[in-house]
């Protein structure tokens, strides 16, 4: 079945060709979606980490935001990994003014909330659904989740404040941390299988 | 429920976190700025980070001198005005700048040749540091002997100030064509090879068996147009440093912005030819085969 799926990584900015190989590790196949007419054929999409400032400013320029909140209201699957993450998030903290993004999740995110590159840091981490435990996780310039809805799973929390860094709400999925600079291949194996569910 | 995690101990300041942040750039344009109105004129273009410093290339190349680390409290300025991540330099070999630097919070360090050098024979130790360098290559040697002593990102260096493009396109292709031959090469040919570029023999054979380098290769040095980034794009870099290009040129606001719409659209002729028109005035050029040998900057490094 996953050898079917075709899945987009969105490609304005950032790690996109790291999500690409990884999700080719998995199986399925995996496209740039530099344009808004290339999410066509796909059955989920993926937004890399890279600068949340600037890929809501390349995507708001381009006229990528309604393709994409129409993508995503159609009910296609998507994953967002640090930046990602800002960008599927209903509500940003410590953003640009004004700064837009494509939403779906419930949640309010607060940008490089762990504080700045010196404090970016790695550590192992257990994500609900993986088996064995824990998952390598990296962070770099991460957000954190703050306001998390009722209709929102927290997949892992981090450090004593228990503060969300994984969520899922329906077919999004979301990591404050950087699944696609390791090569451990079980988050984007568990978007591929939430694609297949409802592919 | 999530539960908490058993192990809660986090590194900073690993290789990947630090060859990570760098990936995090790619595809994105780094703009050199002196104060915070330019950063924020940079950040609304949809620069990925800001480079901070008191003088552009060209000025450094036109008022002469020793030229060094910029004042903390125009960094921290810089750092206060914007959300994307901030860079600074500091000169070949100044381990203390690079300690100041990074007691003030900056995301990356450049150890740039634009800089007057301050250690004839040494570059930093930069593996002490949890903040990540980027340090400027002419050739693959070079980066990888950077990449050694704990780089995590490399540049072409090209030739800062000029806003000719030339030597940027020639450190390009030397870097790549290298990485392109070593990757050709059966393994005994690879000790030769570390022999011959003057580079550690473990980073030779990583090169060779991926076919890249290790880490996030930008482009800098003489980009002035939104088709000197996309040549560059094209050639193969993952992004673009722009210094001078920008706010030495006639309409700085919109050429910022169509130099991040030519990175990021770097395949589409039709983009590009409507970017680049009614930019106004380009930065004036210095022709680098005209600057005298000691004058030019890319041969600061070691």
């Amino acid at each position: 079945m996953s050898s079917l799926l075709r899945v987009g990584v969105l490609s304005l900015q950032g790690d996109v060709r790291e999500h690409l190989y990884r999700l080719r590790d998995t199986g399925v196949e995996a496209v740039e979606v530099r344009h808004p007419a290339d999410l066509t054929g796909t059955h989920g999409l993926v937004i890399p980490g890279g600068e949340s400032t600037t890929m809501s400013i390349l995507a708001e320029r381009d006229g990528f935001f309604e393709p994409l909140q129409q993508y995503r209201r159609d009910g296609h699957p998507c994953f967002g990994s640090c930046a990602g993450l800002i960008m599927l998030a209903d509500e940003v903290l410590d953003g640009r003014a004004g700064q837009r993004t494509v939403g779906g999740l419930d949640i309010a995110v607060r940008r490089n909330a762990f504080g700045r590159q010196v404090d970016s840091f790695e550590s192992e981490i257990d994500v609900i659904g993986l088996s064995p435990q824990p998952f390598p996780a990296i962070f770099i310039r991460a957000p954190w989740v703050e306001r998390v809805g009722s209709g929102v799973e927290v997949l892992a929390v981090w450090g004593p404040g228990r503060t969300p860094v994984a969520v899922r709400q329906g077919p999004l999925l979301a990591t404050a941390f950087h699944p696609e600079l390791t090569t451990d291949l079980r988050v984007h194996q568990m978007f591929v299988d939430t694609i297949a569910a409802y592919a | 429920m999530a539960t908490e995690n058993a192990s809660e101990t986090t590194q900073t300041g690993t290789v990947r976190v630090k060859r990570g942040m760098a990936e995090m750039l790619k595809g994105g344009v780094i703009m050199d700025v002196v104060d915070q109105e330019q950063a924020k004129i940079a950040e609304q273009a949809g620069a990925v980070a800001v480079m901070a410093l008191e003088r552009v290339p060209a000025d450094i190349r036109a008022e002469g001198g020793v030229s060094r680390m910029s004042d903390p409290e125009m960094i921290a300025k810089i750092v206060d005005s914007v959300t994307i991540p901030v860079m600074a330099k500091a000169r070949i070999g100044h381990f203390v700048e690079a300690q100041i630097l990074q007691a003030l919070g900056v995301d990356y360090i450049d150890e740039s040749e634009v800089l007057t050098p301050a250690d004839n024979a040494h570059h930093i130790d930069k593996r002490l540091f949890t903040v990540p360098f980027v340090c400027g290559a002419t050739n693959l040697g070079e980066a990888l002997r950077r990449i050694n002593e704990g780089a995590t990102m490399i540049r072409s260096k090209g030739e800062a100030g000029t806003g000719d493009v030339s030597n940027a396109v020639t450190h390009m292709r030397r870097i790549l064509g290298e990485v392109r031959q070593l990757s050709s090469m059966s393994p005994e040919e690879l000790y030769a090879a570390a022999k011959d570029f003057h580079a550690p023999y473990d980073l030779v054979v990583e090169v060779a068996e991926r076919g890249s380098l290790p880490v996030v290769l930008f482009t800098a040095g003489g980009i002035a147009t939104p088709a000197d980034a996309a040549l560059m794009m094209q050639m193969g870099a993952d992004g673009v440093f722009v210094g001078s290009g920008i706010f030495k040129s006639g309409d700085p606001v919109k050429r910022a912005e169509a130099i991040v719409q030519a990175t990021r659209h770097f395949q589409d002729p039709a983009m590009l030819a409507k970017v680049s028109t009614g930019l106004g005035e380009a930065m004036v050029g210095i022709n680098v085969a005209e600057l005298p040998v000691h004058h030019r900057l890319e041969d600061r490094g070691w």
